[in-house]
Order: C-alpha cells, then structure tokens, then sequence
C-alpha cells in the first residue's frame, strides 16, 4: 500500500531499517531529529504538508525508543489546522505522544470543543477519539454536556455516537464528580434499545462504568441487559456482519454480562427466568471446535457466563455443571482453557461451598503445576494453596516440595512461601512442619525469608516435646557437605539451644556438635556468624562437667573475634568470653531461651503481599501516586530485614531478658514509624507490614485526647451531652452485596464513647477512626485499610456534614493499593449545639463489586462535653440565676432499664460530665457539670441534675441548665436519648488513649487488638 | 481504569511497531514498560497460553508471523475476549492491506493507528463490524486523497523544494 506521498518519511524509515546497528542507527535518529528540530524553528514557510510529515516522523522516533522532547507543540498545532490530513494527523500524533496530564492539552481544549459541536463528522469523530483515548479533567469539565448530547442526537450517525458514547465513558471514569449523569438512567435504557450494534457495544460499556458507581441508579436497565443477552445468545438474532466466527457479537455479550454482575441481585423472577435459561443455554451449549477463534469467542462469552453465574447465587445444581465444566477445562490440553479453568475454578473457592468436588481434581491440578508454562503454574499453584485444608494438605505440601527442585526461578519465592504456610496452617504433627521447612531451606534456601525460618524457632521454643527432634535433624541437616547459609543459621541457633537434649547419642557430644557447627563458620558471611557465637557460647555453658579442651578451643574463637572490625560480632566475642568465665554464674544468662507469646503467623500475610506486591508496582499504583492527594499511603513502615524476634542482632539477644519479650521488639520498632504522618509512602518491597500500626501514631493535635480539658474560656457556662439514639443505625447498606463484618451499629456506640476503633469492616476493606477532640475542634483520622491483594478501586468518600459541623476532609486516592492503608484526616469544627450525626458515604470497588455505605460518624455532642467539677459556692448561685425554660428545662423519662446510681454515675462520666458529689443532699439525686464547646457559645458550663425514685428505677427526673437555650434542648434530648437506648451496653469510659499490644500481622486482628 | 490499560506491537527481534496508551504512563514509565514485557513475552515458547501475568495486571498476546500483537488488562478481564479483539484487529488490518505483513506495519504505521481508534477507544471495544470499521478508514483516506489533489500541485512542488 503506497504511502500518500510521503516521500520523505519512507525514505527516513528505510534508512533507519538498513542500519547495520544500533549505533548508526542513533546517528541517523539524531540527525533526523536535528533537521527536525531546524525545520520547526524557522516555522514560517513549513507548508502544513511538511509539518505533517515531520510530525509523523517525531512519532516514528518515539516509537523506536527514542527521546522525542520537542515538536509536541507542532503535533498539537496541527490540530487546528483547515485541512483534514493536516488536522488528523495531529490528533493521532498528540493522543500518542502526550498524556493526559501534558499542559499543551489545555491549549487544544477550544480547537477540540469547536469540532466536536461543529457540522463535520470526520472533525467530530478525530476530537472525540483524541478525548477519549487521553482526555483528562479539564476536557470533562469543558465537553461533558456536549459529548453527552451527541451520544442522543437524531441527527448524528452511529459512528459518531458511538465513539460520543466511549468517549463520555472515559470522561466519567477519570471524574466523575464533574460530569453530570443526573437523569441518564433513562436515557441508558434508551440506548439500550438502540439497533446499530456499534452503539449499543459502545452504550454498554458505559452502562457497565455508570453503574457501577451506582447501580440503584440503572435498575431500569437491567431487564433490557437480559433481553440483549437473551436476543444474541440464545435467539442469534443479529445482522451478519454483527457475528464472529457465527457467534453473535462475543463481545457485546460479555459486556452484557459483565454490566449484570454489577447489580447486587436480580429480584424480577421474570428476568431472573430468563436469565438463567439463557445462561444454562451457554453453560450447556458451548461445544470445543476446531477453529480457535471460534472456539476463544465462545469460550469468552462462557467464562464470563460462568463469573455471572457464581454472582448470582446460583442453584446448586447449576453451580455443579459450573465446576463439572471447569473440571473438564483443567484436563485439556489446550492451554488457554485450562488456564482459565484453573483461574476460575479458583475463584469457584472463594464464591462458593464446592470444595469437596473441587478436591476430587486434585491429581490432575497437580499435573498443570509441573506444566513448562509458567502463567499455568501460577494458577494450579494458586488453587491449590485456596483448596488446602487439613485433609490434603501433606499430599499438596509433599507435591510443592518436590516442584521446587524443577519449578522455574522466578517461582520460587512464593512457592516457598505458600509451602511454608500450608505446612504451618495445617501440620498433623509439629515434626512434620519442621521437616518441610528444613526441607524447603536446603531446596530453596535463597528463597526463604527470615520470617520462615523465625517462625520454626518460635515453634520450637514453646514445644517441647519438638525441640530434641528438631535438634536431631538439625545435626542432621549440618553433617551435609554444601549448606545453605540460612541452614547453618537455623541448625546453628537449634543446637545452640537444644544439642545438649542430644547428649547421649552417638556423634552427638559437645565438642562433635561444636565441630559440626564450626566447619561452616569459614563459609558463612559476617551476619552469620554472631549466630554462631551464641550458639558456642550455649553448647559451653551446657557442657556439663566442664570439658577443659571444647572450653579453651571456644575461647580461642571468642578471642580471634576479641578484635573483629564487626561491632556485633566483637561484642558477642568480647562479652561471651567475659561471661563464661564467671561459671555458674553464666546458667542463669544463657539458660534455654523463654518461650513466645503465641502469636499469629506473619507468613501468611506475607503470602498475599508477595502477589500484591508485584501489583503494586503496576499502573495501579503508578496511578494511585499520581493522584493529587494528601492523604497517607502506608504498606509498610519496616524494613523486611528487620531483627528477628529470637535472634534479634542488636543485642546480647540469647541472654534471657525482658528485652525479648516480643511485644515490646515490636513497639519498639514501631515507634519510627509514626513520624511518618505526612509522608506518603509505598514500599512494596518490604512486606511485613503492620498494616493498620500507624493508628497508633500522633496526629497533629497535642496531647492525649483525654487530657483536652483544659479550657480557658470558662466564662460562659457550658454544656454536655452523648450520643443520638436514632444514629446508631446506619443510614443505608442494604443494598451491597457485600456485608460488613462487623456490627456497625455496635462499633458507633461504641466510638461514641471513646477516640479510636474500627467503625467498619468486610471482606474487604476495613474502616478505623482516630479522633482527638480540644474544645470546639476535632481532628479525626479515618484509616482505610485494604485487607485483599488486589486493589480496591474508585475509591470515593464524601462527607455529609450536619449544618452545625464543619468538616473538612482531604481527598482521597482512588486506588487504594493491595494490602495498603489509606490514611486521611478530617477537620471538625462545631459551630453550635446539635445531636444531628455527620454521615461518611463511602464507596469502592472489588473486582465487579461496587460496595456503597453511609456510616455516621461519632462526631457528637458528647465529643464537645469537657467534665468540669464545680463547688457548692459556684453551683447554686447558677443554678439559680437560669431559672425557668428555655435556659433550664426539665423533663421526667420513664420507660428506663433499671440501673444502679453508680451505673448512672458512670454513665453519665462516660458522656463527659463530672458528677459532683454530696452536692445534692438527697443520695437519690445526681448533680454533674461540663463545658460545652462550639464557636457560639464557646465553652460554655452546663449543670445537670438526676433524680431517682429508688421505689421504681425505670423513671427519673431530669433537669438541665446551661446560658444558651438550645444548649440546653439538645443536651437533654441527648442525655435522655441515651439513657433510653442504653439497653445492655455499658459504655467503656471515655477517651481511654489505646495502650496496643499488638502482636498479629493480621490487619483487622491488629485493629482488634487496639480496641480491646 | 481502562479494560484495556495498553495496546503494544512489538516485533520479534524486539522492535515496537506500535504503542497506544489508555491508561496513564509517563514517558519513563512507558519506557519501561516495552523493555520489561519484551523480556518476559518474547521469550515465551510456543505451544503456550496467551497469557502472562505481570505486575498484578495480565497481558494478552498472540504472534502472528513475526509480529506479537499484547494487550494489558486487569486481573479480572476476561482474557479470550481481549485475545479475539487482537484477532479481529489484525483481521481488519488484513482486509485494509490485504494479506498484511510486517512491513505494511512498519512504512504504514499510521495506518495501523487510524484502524486501531476505529477498533478501540478509552481502551473499550468500539466496533464489531469488520466492513464498518474498513469503509470508515476507506472514507478517511478519500478526504486524504481529495485533499492532496485541491492543494495542487504547486505546494507539493513547494514542499518537495523546502524538504
């Protein structure tokens, strides 16, 4: 096909092909690029053909690799240039070199508007390509409406709809805050009715992005979505050119599917018939053909049939054709098939109860693990670690191991780990999980991270009955001739420990053991060897009676290290040889170490973060960081390598000391941590994230939030109050599929009475709240916490503040990355009395769920209440001078759950205010004061008397006081509130600082751990 | 957030005939990017799946002659279908060029990029119609064509003498 004229560019792209090498090549690149450079600077007299042609040649260079740093403006010039090749050349070329965020957009931004609402079709359709393809903010804040009235008019052809349609997609995807979609549910199931199949392919698509940012929205379209799938797949009912390979439009069907899998439910039985005809149609009429892309298309359009179906809540029955089908696809031979079968039957796993039938394809997964594909062992590496139970977990742990000698390089890391996991989750016997990691040291001992072989010490030390067998293989191990390094580590750290269990058997003296141990001292590195020391230094002390020639040749190695450049190692040395000569002495300093506190492994998060971490160097996070953002991004605060608990480097670590306790290893390295508020930080590579730790950081406000009670403006009275009865419900979560784990209701009682806690949580995501209060001021920190190795994506928070908050929340990222926590702080200002509730409206995406809820945010009344204890001396003349409604009201509330006076009194401290005690002469009564704080009344003293009737403790009379009326309305409607709602729970006291103990690696067992 | 993040051409012995980005990369990035996925794609025997994961993101692939045609989507795509839209791209590309080969690609890359904005935008599938798809270049090219000959002759001849 000839070029139109260009000769020159062929010719430049001739002479870039015969370039014998890569040299010359850049040699011609750069003298092109210099003409070029010349050309466009004497501008005047470049005919628009000329431009065009260099234009095209800046692309060509791009494409090789080249820098390209100049001519974009050209590129974009050319955009308004009269004359079509001129003008499409320039869009094509700018949509290519620049990004959605270069500045020189900006200035298209008119030239763009004026063809996409001019007369000519081909202008139309070149802009709106261009902003569809790389279209950013600003386009969507200057075309949406225009784009959106092309996607409806009569008078445009379906090739430009159809592109208006993505091209609004795009606009919507990037901001959906500014484009307007208010009434489109309509106009979607409009569209939907559309017979050009172009447009319809393109509305669906839109439809799928609309709804799932809000699917109540389009719940008009979801019976069409049936039809259309019903009218391609069962009836084929589409024009000729409209099908692939005979199979009606694959595409327009798996967009279909996908925009159904989007809506929670399907409630119309109707729909939900005809559903499930068409998709048993798919499921059961999906033959293997010859040809592969008949076979592809029909096979996208079941996978995805097969996606909806397990959205759907399926029959069971359905659902055992579905893994029938899928265990069919694993024995193939085609590999695209059975890819995709082992992914799916993966996912199969996670949606439903088909374990049991899944198990029954244990061999033959088995047998796609050892495949040379390597995208194929992922996925049976994969199934088989989510298939794992204690029933086949040695047979599956037996097979990994085996795999590991065979299985490619860049595999072993995670194999390894999953091994180490499954072997840990599901031993029949503490002796068989040491073999398999001793096993998976000596296989893959590269591969292995401390954390794995940490944790068999751990397991070691607090069993037992583990620690001569361990001991046992440990020799065992070490007599071997080539050692791995961290083999010599673990052995050396065991038989330090445990050889003198060994005692009596053969070859297993103190100096044999020693022997074993010091051959490998020459072929370890320096980090090694302090290990070793230790390990000398216990096999001395347990040698008992003394044996003069194993002491004087363990001394010589402490005295070689005596002058060692290492600072650990010459104080192990120095220290050692001091210590073992005081005798006795030393038994109790390096006695067998204590055992660990139980704790969960930090393997098996590990595991996911190994697959999350490669996503999180993807666009994901390259996007997530782009995104303008103060909020704060942590995955991991410690460095991977961090000191193992049992054998931590930076001290005399085998000495028994409360230093080793692990609980405070860890707040201890917690601690740098939480200076990092404002930074914002990914680092994917180190993975042993306490994901949710920098809850425990400082925020901005000084002081723990119980100690805010010193305010200054006293002069004006003031009030109390505690939280609404009626926000202790979340405003609307009924309609997500997914359900939060966790009692919302319960949580928001309680983060009424206190600062910081989870105020949600589900499978995926989960919500903790950090507040500090000071007067009329509150700072909230809101922690987003991705539990899932995949991202959480359109991530979008508002806040619904009521009149008389002010709040201010900082953006939130879009993404939030795998495993990651998203921090962002919430300014509150209280501006007067109220117990109306601020609401979160939160919402994001997994995979095809879109999760929206609306959480109350405890931000209450109470959370303004400073306890002020005030003298007789003070209180009555107040009392008196508010005399009367409005400023002093009283009301009797009946109905009450019987409580005891103290049970009031500590209630009534838990809302924030101070009981004044013997103030009242009847020990019925209770008298309380507090400063309430808002920019109106500043602090202002509110008095509060309670009288009980000790004959019938479900009523009581309540009187309030304070200088401003509705202080005083809404602090009684809120302490009655309260008092009526408190049914069994008894609130913590207030503001208790969080003294974490933290020990998990599990985000939401860390979150737990905080609040308990 | 595109279903399809990227589209890459690359050629056997390495060289890119064609990139378009949906998703947003920075020229580093993108620099990247090719180098990293030339490495893991072209060194894929045969006989395998069309699919490698990468980064968390999956990326679709076929070879055709000595051309490797991959697209990056989401972990949770659904790969066959992007494996038939590369399908259904070259096939129009070989209706446009009849009987397409390399080096079409190369003297024509525009061409490969004005066919590809009728196949995708925003990274979504556009159009299923092959004939659709191949009369809309066709009418592109025309407007070319008329276009050359109402400017004449003179500033072809200008342009020839300022090259």
């Amino acid at each position: 096909m000839a070029m139109h004229g260009m000769r020159g560019l062929a010719i430049f792209i001739s002479d870039v092909r015969n370039c014998q090498n890569k040299e010359l090549e850049r040699l011609r690149v750069d003298k092109e690029l210099g003409n070029i450079r010349n050309r466009f600077k004497k501008e005047k007299g470049l005919t628009p053909y000329a431009k065009k042609k260099y234009v095209w040649k800046m692309l060509y260079i791009y494409m090789l690799g080249y820098d390209v740093d100049f001519g974009h403006m050209e590129a974009v010039s050319l955009i308004s240039a009269p004359k079509y090749p001129e003008k499409q050349v320039g869009y094509i070329v700018t949509s290519c070199l620049l990004n959605e965020n270069h500045d020189f957009l900006r200035l298209a931004i008119n030239t763009v508007r004026n063809d996409i609402i001019g007369r000519n079709e081909t202008s139309q359709c070149l802009a709106l390509t261009l902003v569809g393809n790389i279209g950013g903010r600003e386009f969507a804040e200057s075309l949406a409406p225009d784009v959106q009235k092309l996607i409806l008019s009569s008078s445009c052809r379906p090739l430009v709809r159809k592109k208006a349609a993505l091209c609004l997609l795009r606009l919507f995807r990037k901001s959906p805050d500014v484009v307007n979609v208010d009434g489109w549910a309509d106009r979607m199931a409009q569209l939907l009715d559309e017979r050009d199949l172009g447009v319809l392919t393109a509305s669906m698509s839109l439809l799928v992005s609309l709804v799932s940012n809000n699917h109540e929205a389009y719940w008009t379209c979801l019976p069409k979505c049936v039809k259309i799938l019903e009218r391609l797949a069962r009836n084929q009912d589409v024009p000729q050119e409209y099908t692939y390979y005979g199979i009606p439009s694959p595409w327009l069907q798996v967009k279909t599917m996908r925009a159904l899998q989007y809506f929670p439910t399907i409630e119309d039985p109707n729909s939900r018939r005809t559903l499930f005809e068409v998709l048993q149609h798919i499921l059961m009429g999906t033959d293997v053909v010859k040809n592969v892309n008949k076979n592809n298309a029909s096979h996208a359009v079941l996978f995805e049939a097969l996606a909806l179906v397990m959205h759907l809540d399926a029959e069971k029955e359905m659902l055992s054709q579905c893994v029938a089908l899928l265990g069919k696809f694993i024995a193939v031979r085609e590999p695209n098939i059975r890819y995709l079968g082992l992914e799916n039957m993966a996912r199969m796993l996670i949606v439903t109860d088909v374990q049991e039938i899944i198990k029954r394809h244990q061999a033959q997964i088995i047998t796609s693990l050892k495949d040379p594909d390597i995208s194929i062992c992922r996925r049976a590496l994969d199934l088989l670690y989510g298939m794992c139970d204690v029933t086949n977990a040695k047979d599956i742990v037996e097979e990994l191991l085996q795999y590991l000698s065979s299985a490619d390089f860049t595999m072993l890391e995670e194999l390894s780990l999953k091994a180490a996991i499954l072997a840990e989750k599901f031993a029949p016997d503490l002796s068989w999980y040491v073999d398999v990691i001793l096993q998976l040291i000596e296989k893959a001992g590269d591969f292995i991270s401390d954390d794995i072989w940490f944790r068999v010490v751990q397991f070691v030390t607090n069993n037992d009955d583990l620690q001569t067998y361990a001991a046992a293989k440990a020799k065992e191990y070490l007599d071997k001739p080539a050692v791995h390094e961290k083999m010599v580590k673990v052995c050396a750290y065991i038989l330090g420990e445990y050889s003198h269990l060994l005692a009596r058997r053969p070859g297993c003296t103190p100096k044999e053991i020693f022997s074993i141990i010091h051959e490998k001292l020459p072929t370890v590195r320096t980090t090694t060897i302090p290990i070793l020391l230790s390990a000398y230094a216990k096999i001395l002390i347990h040698t008992q009676p003394p044996d003069q020639v194993l002491r004087n040749q363990i001394w010589a190695v402490f005295t070689k290290y005596e002058s060692c450049i290492d600072a650990e190692i010459q104080q192990r040395a120095v220290e050692y040889f001091a210590l073992s000569r005081k005798g006795a002495a030393l038994m109790d300093i390096l006695a067998e170490m204590p055992k660990f506190p139980e704790r969960q492994s930090s393997l098996i998060k590990k595991a996911e973060d190994a697959e999350g971490g490669t996503a999180e160097q993807s666009a994901i996070k390259l996007r997530a960081q782009q995104q303008p953002s103060n909020a704060l991004v942590v995955t991991n605060q410690h460095p991977a390598n961090r000191a193992p608990p049992p054998v931590s480097v930076g001290q005399l670590s085998l000495v028994k000391a409360p230093s080793m306790d692990d609980t405070e290893d860890h707040s201890i390295e917690r601690a740098p941590s939480q200076e990092n508020v404002n930074i914002s930080k990914v680092d994917p590579q180190a993975p042993s994230a306490d994901l949710l730790s920098d809850l425990l950081g400082p925020l901005a406000i000084e002081g723990p939030p119980g100690a805010a009670v010193q305010y200054e403006h006293n002069a004006t009275p003031g009030l109390d109050s505690g939280p609404d009865a009626s926000a202790i419900v979340p405003v609307a979560e009924e309609t997500n599929t997914i359900q939060p784990i966790v009692n919302i209701a319960e949580r928001f009682r309680a983060l009424c009475f206190k600062d910081s806690g989870i105020l949600y949580e589900d499978p995926y995501i989960q919500i903790g709240i950090k507040a500090e209060w000071r007067a009329h001021h509150g700072r909230l920190a809101l922690f987003l916490g991705n539990k899932n190795t995949s991202p959480l994506i359109s991530v979008q928070a508002l806040i619904l503040p009521p009149a008389h908050l002010k709040m201010e929340l900082s953006s939130v990222p879009d993404t939030i990355p795998p495993r990651a926590q998203v921090q962002f702080p919430l300014e509150v200002v209280n501006l007067q009395p109220s117990r109306d509730v601020a609401v979160l409206d939160f919402s994001y995406k997994f995979g095809t769920n879109k999760v929206n809820i609306k959480l109350h945010l405890p931000a209450l009344l109470n959370k303004f209440l400073q306890p002020i204890s005030v003298s007789t001396e003070e209180f009555f003349p107040q009392w008196r001078s508010l005399a009367g409604p409005p400023l002093k009201l009283q009301e009797v509330v009946r109905g009450l759950r019987p409580m005891a006076l103290t049970e009031m009194e500590n209630l009534l401290h838990s809302f924030g205010l101070m009981i004044s005690q013997g103030l009242d002469p009847n020990p019925n009564n209770l008298v309380a004061s507090t400063i309430f704080c808002s920019e109106k009344t500043h602090g202002m003293l509110c008095l509060v008397r309670i009288e009980t009737d000790p004959a019938d403790r479900t009523q009581l009379r309540m009187t309030l006081a304070s200088g401003d009326p509705t202080l005083t309305f809404e602090l009684k409607e809120f302490i009655k509130e309260q008092l009526v709602s408190i049914t069994t729970v008894t609130p913590a006291p207030p503001a208790a600082p969080p003294t974490p103990q933290i020990l998990s690696s599990d985000p939401a067992a860390l979150l737990a751990g905080l609040l308990s | 957030m595109s279903v399809i993040h990227f589209v890459l051409l690359i050629s056997r012995q390495g060289k890119v005939r064609l990139t378009k980005w949906y998703s947003t990369y920075s020229k580093k990035e993108r620099t990247k990017v090719i180098r990293e996925l030339s490495g893991v794609i072209l060194t894929r025997g045969p006989k395998l799946c069309n699919f490698v994961e990468w980064r968390g993101l999956k990326v679709v692939y076929k070879r055709y002659a000595s051309l490797y045609f991959c697209m990056c989507i989401d972990p949770d795509g659904n790969e066959l279908e992007i494996l038939e839209i590369i399908h259904h791209y070259v096939e129009v590309l070989d209706r446009y060029f009849g009987s397409v080969c390399e080096l079409d690609l190369i003297y024509n890359f525009h061409k490969a990029y004005y066919i590809l904005d009728e196949i995708l935008i925003s990274g979504e599938f556009q159009e299923p119609s092959k004939r659709s798809i191949v009369r809309s270049v066709a009418a592109q090219d025309s407007l070319v064509e008329t276009a050359k000959e109402q400017t004449g002759s003179i500033s072809n001849i200008l342009a020839q003498a300022a090259k």
